[in-house]
């Protein structure tokens, strides 16, 4: 299926990544493609063996590479990249042929019973571009096993990794609890954390990063960009940075600015005002 | 019982351990709403960690002081760098807060 013939994204699911820094697409695998996944996963076929090799036969995929050379059409996970709703969602944020940087897969044993510290992952990194980060919830997670927790409107703060380990809880905080098949596409600045796993069983999410080989301009289906709950997506108030929820509201206006060409954009005069120097 | 240099019996010496409080406000304000917290503690008793609560212990900075927690660091104000007025990273407005706690 040519990017032409994929279905994209709104610019109102743009405009809550921009603002809430993922999107949740509630069983967008079907079940019997999430269980292939995860038993590839369990099998060890994504993963390097003890030497750094390729653990079942097939090449490893190396950072830089185009992700469709990357993970090939005989692979279950290049059928899982190549399923029409989630290629549109991948092609709506970071164009096509995107770049691969990494995967991962997160297994957490039965009765794990500590959690992650809060973090973003890589290195601090402030650019307009963006790469997202695909998590793969390939069974079903109850809150009792730890699916990731998020922290919405985290992801346009200057951080480096660990940093903000030392904080525990914020209002607004959100525990991914999901079906099997749900995929959650995160900003690569989100501030996360794996938690507990407070059941019998082990926890997998499957993880990978792609970095955008194109500008991000008007990637996704922008028939609706001129709606106006837009506006009202881009200031909403995710209830843990109090007097700063303005300075957000800035940094969602340039970054919507930036992802749409459109250099006047603003919402509420915010940034209009600071421009006016007659 | 513990007994001082000079001998007498001290009933009120003990062994306290500290806990350390940590609230982010919405605004420098002590009485502002928590937004933020984390809490450590030394004794032993409890385990804390990230995800593990979604209410705050207290809603202010102020209404821990009025149970009892000491205030050990209010945070500094400063003025942001220019060409970074707009910036956000850390919370700004995080005090630490200590209890001494008696583990005898």
């Amino acid at each position: 299926m040519s990017a032409a013939t994929l279905p994209l994204l709104s610019s109102k699911q743009l405009a809550a990544f921009v603002a809430d820094g993922f999107l949740r697409f509630d069983a967008l695998l079907p079940d019997a493609l999430a269980r292939e996944l995860l038993a590839d996963v369990a099998a060890g076929k994504l993963a390097a063996d003890a030497t750094g090799g390729p653990h079942s036969g097939a090449p490893l995929p190396r950072a830089g590479m185009r992700l469709e050379a990357a993970f090939g059409e005989q692979q279950v996970l290049g059928r899982v990249l190549r399923f029409p709703p989630l290629a549109g969602i991948i092609a709506s944020l970071v164009g096509p042929s995107p770049i691969y940087d990494h995967h991962h897969a997160h297994v957490i044993a039965a009765r794990q019973a500590w959690s992650q510290p809060w973090h973003a992952d890589a290195i601090l990194d402030a650019r307009m571009a963006f790469d997202i980060q695909l998590f793969f919830f390939l069974h079903d997670t109850p809150r009792e096993m730890g699916g990731t927790m998020l922290l919405p409107g985290s992801h346009l703060r200057r951080i480096n990794e660990s940093d903000v380990a030392r904080y525990q809880n914020f209002r607004g905080q959100l525990a991914t609890v999901c079906s099997a098949g749900t995929v959650v596409v995160c900003h690569h600045g989100i501030w996360h954390c794996g938690q507990p796993n407070l059941t019998d069983r082990s926890r997998t999410m499957f993880k990978l990063r792609l970095n955008p080989s194109v500008r991000q301009l008007r990637l996704w289906n922008t028939a609706d960009v001129d709606d106006p709950s837009i506006a009202e997506i881009l200031t909403r108030d995710h209830q843990w940075y109090g007097s700063e929820v303005r300075l957000e509201i800035v940094k969602r206006i340039k970054l919507w600015r930036h992802v749409t060409g459109n250099a006047r954009f603003d919402v509420g005069h915010w940034l209009t005002r600071l421009e006016n120097e007659p | 019982m513990r007994f001082s240099a000079c001998g007498f019996a001290c009933k009120t010496w003990g062994v306290t351990r500290q806990q350390l409080l940590f609230l982010s406000l919405a605004t420098p304000h002590l009485g502002s709403r928590v937004v933020a917290w984390s809490m450590f503690d030394g004794t032993g008793r409890s385990q804390t960690m990230a995800g593990d609560s979604a209410e705050p212990p207290y809603e202010s900075v102020l209404a821990a002081m009025k149970d009892g927690w000491r205030v050990i660091q209010v945070p500094v104000l400063h003025v942001p760098p220019v060409g970074q007025e707009h910036e956000t990273g850390f919370l700004r407005f995080e005090y630490v807060l200590e209890r001494l706690v008696d583990v005898r």
